[in-house]
């Protein structure tokens, strides 16, 4: 168990550095270009596999409890030990990015973003998952960040050289706010680690906090806070998500929205909470507040962007939907409260295998027309993909309607517990103020609901394509035609469409996994 | 009644004494030896640095010292050279930085036609004062070895003759480094007048209990000799020298002044401050602490507004960026003085100031590699450079990340780290941020070198098609190596990969009581 979680974070660096190294006789694919391509496909599978393993040898009995432990010194300077383990709250996310980052990889094998070489973006891509993991399974404040930090080289590169128009300016807005949120988490981390005393989150959550004092808490949770918001991304420090996302490459966007932000979140849950509780409970009501704010910005955004001659971008789009599903998960956490947090983890996975999908089915649409401006898409009828290719259609109508959650998909569980939690905080929050956001959320999933449903009228439904005179986007084959979901787009897009029925119809899988974990942070670590 | 003649511990005084004997030999030598035979003369001094770095391992229990005063009760014990752990680890930053110096200078001293024998007596010289200004433990010593290493330095700016640029540099540096000894002896005597002693460890106990009518002479006495150090460190306002001198001076000239020439004035400020000053903490604590602040931004701002297509702007930056680096250095001289435990503060600078000689020794070699090709070293040259030389690349972007602290810059993020804790440690929040703030400005400057670098070269050619024929030509021309500068790089790249995987082996230094 221990060496499988050191080898899940081991292997894709390792993976990374051998990816860059000329490829050994016997693995030489016809062309230099797809065998590292598969290289790519293979490491990462690897590490799904052991992901699993580890899934399948997790001590389902006892998800509270640390398991697969590694504890070795490091840095003994300054007290950082390699310490490594997962429970029952981040076992979800480690698997959950173990098999973006596998689709992911599968997906480019056979569709390379167009950029240079792509001995280069396998590397990225595997430091960026060692990056992933390697966040979700240390144990150590300062080794957290270190890995928090590690993924921003590989996705800067990955945007910067990868990606569509406004790569640059996307790229570096993501880098600059990410690192200007992290400087000063930081400092949190530090201050916490010193007065302390440790910087192992273990002991820390198990002192819940009963060795620092209020004013360190509170100085110590505003920095780390903001660190972690601008990753997540909460209003109002959300603005480099949607240009980022917009100039990303697929695969890009995909681990960006459904790994990446979730290390904002996870930092919440697994630092903030049981660390400084005293200092969550004293901004518990102004994370809600802004995550409240979230969830009806982002919508609106949406709403304004789907609207006819908007010229919204549909990738734009799902990016500031991103903006209020995670208003949802802050909002849950600021409830303080293990149904909220629950719900919290669960609309995390649920948000990740969703959005990572939309995102794979806006690529796949950008690739066939060129674009995703929704305007040139639909033109005045509308584009029309149930009758041009229904399959493709279909999808991304199940992911509007799994987005918007609809009851019975994953989408649908994690903001009705979050909602739920708001309206019954924990004790000493404002009951009338997490009402007052319980409302704003509840108004802003209808506006969700609206918005998603414009953009499948207009996507999914119109004219029936023959182009009379109101031709809405460019004829994209050299027939007219569209291609309907390929082999390659069926395998990568499947087991999330799956996952996503599966987590809506037994939640239970999920949250009996996270509750436990949850009941003990929030409890005291005991 | 003893004898007052004092013993002299040879072993311990080997590091700066072979040193110096060495650069007198290629002096002598330089007279005898054939124009074509000149290159053995940088290998006489390479071995003579490697030599005087291992003559360090015999004095690794860190407990000799020499030139005591005997006699007399209330002189003795105290010395004026010392050979503590402190002094071995500033030692072998001097000599190992000296020796990726001489490294990445034979390709230079070929190229621009430097006088080799005066080039390496100078070098080894200056070393020689650098290498004993950690073990001087009074004022005088302390002076001499700050001087050592001081002028051979002014020679060497101004080394490229008949260059008006260079000539200018050195003026400018000699000027204004001349202006801060005489500060600094200013200061010195009045210390002396108030105390009695040059001593810093009976300084020290001395200006406990100063004669009340002497005590703005103490103060004044204190400040002044501060003064003095902080130019040496390019410490605001006594930057203003750098990026001239810098861009003046032959390319490793200006890495050497980058490194050692910050090595010991941060020795001396360090030396000065927590042995011999500590009653005064209260005064020049807080000085620092706003000196450091104000260095760093000062450093980080106009590093920030460098012009990449300007003449020389790789070194303009690096030497800008080298006073930001400066402020992060002081940070923890400056907790030193809130701090029960000063050395621990103190052992983050010297942590610090090793990652950072050895990362920023890398990144000027790399520059000196670019500039045999392109000798106006402009960032837009780095265009481009990891499809030509894509390990050059590799290396150059992960000095800049370790200078950056972002990972794989492992050893650069926790010597912030380091650094971050010693501020927070002393109370010191304020001067964090401050920090932070500049961490994040000087990351944006460096990632975009880095990012220059892995640009591709056709998108450049598209771009700067209106920057003319004759550059372009010169950069698609393949970059000369040579062995030592590969040499040099290769040092530099294996300590700062060595030191990412085991921090500790620096950063033992910030749990260490040095002094």
């Amino acid at each position: 168990m221990q060496i499988l979680l050191a080898a899940i974070v081991v292997v894709p660096l390792v993976g990374a550095v051998a990816a860059l190294l000329p490829a050994p006789p016997g693995l030489k694919g016809g062309n230099p270009d797809q065998a590292v391509l598969r290289h790519g496909v293979t490491v990462t599978g690897a590490v799904l596999a052991l992901s699993v393993a580890l899934a399948a040898g997790f001590d389902h009995d006892q998800p509270a409890r640390m398991q697969a432990t590694t504890d070795i010194s490091w840095i003994p300077a300054l007290g950082i030990r390699i310490h490594l383990g997962v429970d029952g709250i981040s076992l979800p996310l480690l698997v959950l990015t173990a098999l973006l980052t596998f689709l992911c990889a599968l997906y480019s094998y056979f569709k390379m973003p167009t950029g240079p070489s792509p001995r280069a973006f396998v590397a990225l891509l595997l430091v960026l998952e060692s990056g992933t993991l390697a966040t979700f399974a240390v144990l150590d404040l300062m080794l957290f960040f270190l890995a928090f930090e590690m993924v921003l080289i590989p996705m800067y590169f990955l945007i910067a050289r990868w990606g569509g128009e406004g790569r640059e300016r996307g790229a570096w807005r993501f880098i600059l706010y990410t690192l200007l949120g992290s400087v000063v988490m930081l400092l949190g981390l530090l201050l916490i680690g010193i007065k302390g005393g440790t910087f192992d989150m273990v002991a820390l959550a198990t002192d819940n906090g009963s060795g620092l004092s209020h004013t360190t808490q509170v100085i110590a949770v505003l920095a780390i806070g903001i660190g972690l918001a601008v990753k997540a991304p909460m209003w109002p420090l959300h603005s480099w998500l949607p240009d980022a996302h917009t100039a990303a490459p697929t695969v890009g966007s995909v681990l960006l929205a459904g790994v990446l932000l979730k290390m904002g979140t996870y930092g919440f849950v697994r630092i903030v909470l049981p660390i400084a509780p005293e200092g969550a409970h004293a901004f518990a009501p102004y994370l809600a507040a802004f995550a409240a704010v979230g969830i009806v910005y982002g919508s609106l955004v949406c709403l304004a962007l789907a609207r006819s001659g908007a010229k919204g971008d549909l990738k734009r789009l799902i990016a500031y939907s991103s903006v209020g599903h995670m208003g949802f998960v802050l909002l849950g956490i600021a409830t303080l409260t293990p149904t909220g947090v629950n719900g919290a983890l669960f609309a995390n996975i649920a948000h990740g295998l969703i959005t990572g999908l939309l995102f794979f089915l806006v690529g796949a649409i950008k690739d066939r027309y060129g674009t995703s401006d929704l305007d040139q898409l639909s033109g005045l009828t509308g584009a029309a993909l149930y009758g041009r290719a229904p399959r493709l259609g279909g999808l991304l109508a199940f992911g509007a309607v799994a987005s918007l959650g609809l009851p019975g998909l994953a989408g649908f569980w994690g903001e009705m517990l979050a909602m739920f939690a708001s309206f019954r905080p924990a004790d000493g929050l404002s009951r009338p103020a997490f009402l007052t956001f319980m409302v704003l959320a509840g108004l802003g999933t209808l506006l969700t609901a609206a918005y998603l449903l414009v953009v499948v009228r207009r996507v999914c439904m119109g004219g029936d394509g023959d182009g009379d005179g109101v031709t809405p986007a460019t004829a994209p084959g050299p027939d007219g035609t569209l291609a309907d979901v390929r082999t390659y787009e069926f395998a990568a897009w499947t087991p999330l469409v799956a996952l996503t029925v599966i987590a809506g119809l037994w939640p239970a899988a999920l949250l009996g996994l996270t509750d436990p974990a949850v009941q003990q942070l929030l409890g005291g670590g005991n | 009644m003893g004898s007052l003649v004092q013993s002299v511990d040879w072993l311990a005084i080997a590091p700066p004494t072979i040193t110096a004997v060495v650069a007198l030999g290629i002096l002598v030598a330089d007279l005898f030896l054939p124009e074509g035979r000149k290159p053995l003369l940088g290998w006489i001094a390479v071995t003579g640095l490697v030599l005087a770095g291992l003559s360090l391992l015999p004095l690794l229990d860190g407990d000799r010292s020499t030139f005591c005063l005997t006699g007399t009760k209330a002189g003795a014990g105290a010395c004026s050279y010392t050979a503590d752990h402190f002094t071995l680890v500033i030692q072998l930053l001097v000599l190992g930085g000296a020796l990726l110096t001489a490294l990445l200078s034979f390709s230079d001293i070929a190229d621009s036609k430097l006088p080799a024998g005066e080039f390496w007596f100078l070098l080894l010289s200056s070393a020689a004062g650098a290498a004993l200004l950690p073990a001087s433990r009074d004022l005088a010593t302390l002076v001499v070895a700050l001087e050592v290493a001081s002028l051979p330095a002014f020679a060497l700016v101004g080394l490229r003759r008949g260059d008006s640029r260079s000539s200018e540099a050195a003026l400018k540096f000699f000027l204004s480094s001349v202006t801060a000894t005489a500060v600094t002896l200013l200061g010195a005597s009045f210390v002396y007048a108030a105390t009695g002693t040059l001593h810093l460890t009976r300084i020290a106990d001395g200006l406990t209990h100063v004669d009340p009518r002497l005590a703005v002479l103490a103060e004044a006495g204190v400040a002044l000799t501060l003064v003095g150090f902080a130019f040496k460190t390019a410490a605001v306002p006594f930057h203003f020298w750098v990026p001239d001198t810098y861009a003046g001076a032959p390319l490793p000239v200006a890495a050497y002044l980058s490194v050692i020439g910050k090595a010991v004035g941060f020795t001396g400020l360090i030396l000065v401050t927590v042995v011999a000053f500590p009653s005064y903490a209260d005064v020049w604590a807080p000085a620092l602490a706003v000196l450091a602040a104000l260095t760093m931004t000062a450093g980080n701002v106009a590093a920030l507004r460098q012009r990449p297509d300007r003449e020389r702007s790789a070194v303009r930056l690096l030497a800008w960026s080298s006073v930001g680096q400066a402020g992060y250095l002081l940070v923890p001289i400056a907790a030193a003085g809130y701090a029960d435990d000063a050395s621990r503060a103190i052992g983050s600078t010297v942590a610090y100031a090793l990652m950072y000689a050895a990362v920023n020794l890398g990144a000027f070699a790399v520059a000196a590699l670019v500039a045999r090709t392109s000798p106006a070293n402009r960032i837009t040259d780095y265009r481009g450079l990891y499809a030509r030389r894509p390990l050059a690349a590799l290396a150059l972007g992960f000095f800049l990340l370790c200078l950056a602290g972002l990972p794989p810059g492992v050893i650069g993020l926790f010597a912030k780290v380091t650094v971050f804790s010693a501020a927070i440690d002393a109370g010191l929040g304020w001067l964090a941020v401050v920090m932070a703030v500049n961490v994040v400005i000087a990351l944006y400057y460096y990632l975009q070198w880095t990012a220059v670098l892995f640009r591709g070269a056709e998108a450049g050619a598209e771009a700067g098609t209106g920057t003319g024929a004759g550059t372009e030509g010169q950069e698609r021309a393949p970059l000369r190596t040579s062995r030592s500068l590969t040499a040099a790089i290769a040092l530099a790249a294996v300590v700062g990969v060595a030191l990412s995987g085991a921090p500790q082996l620096v950063l033992r230094f910030a749990s260490q009581a040095l002094l």
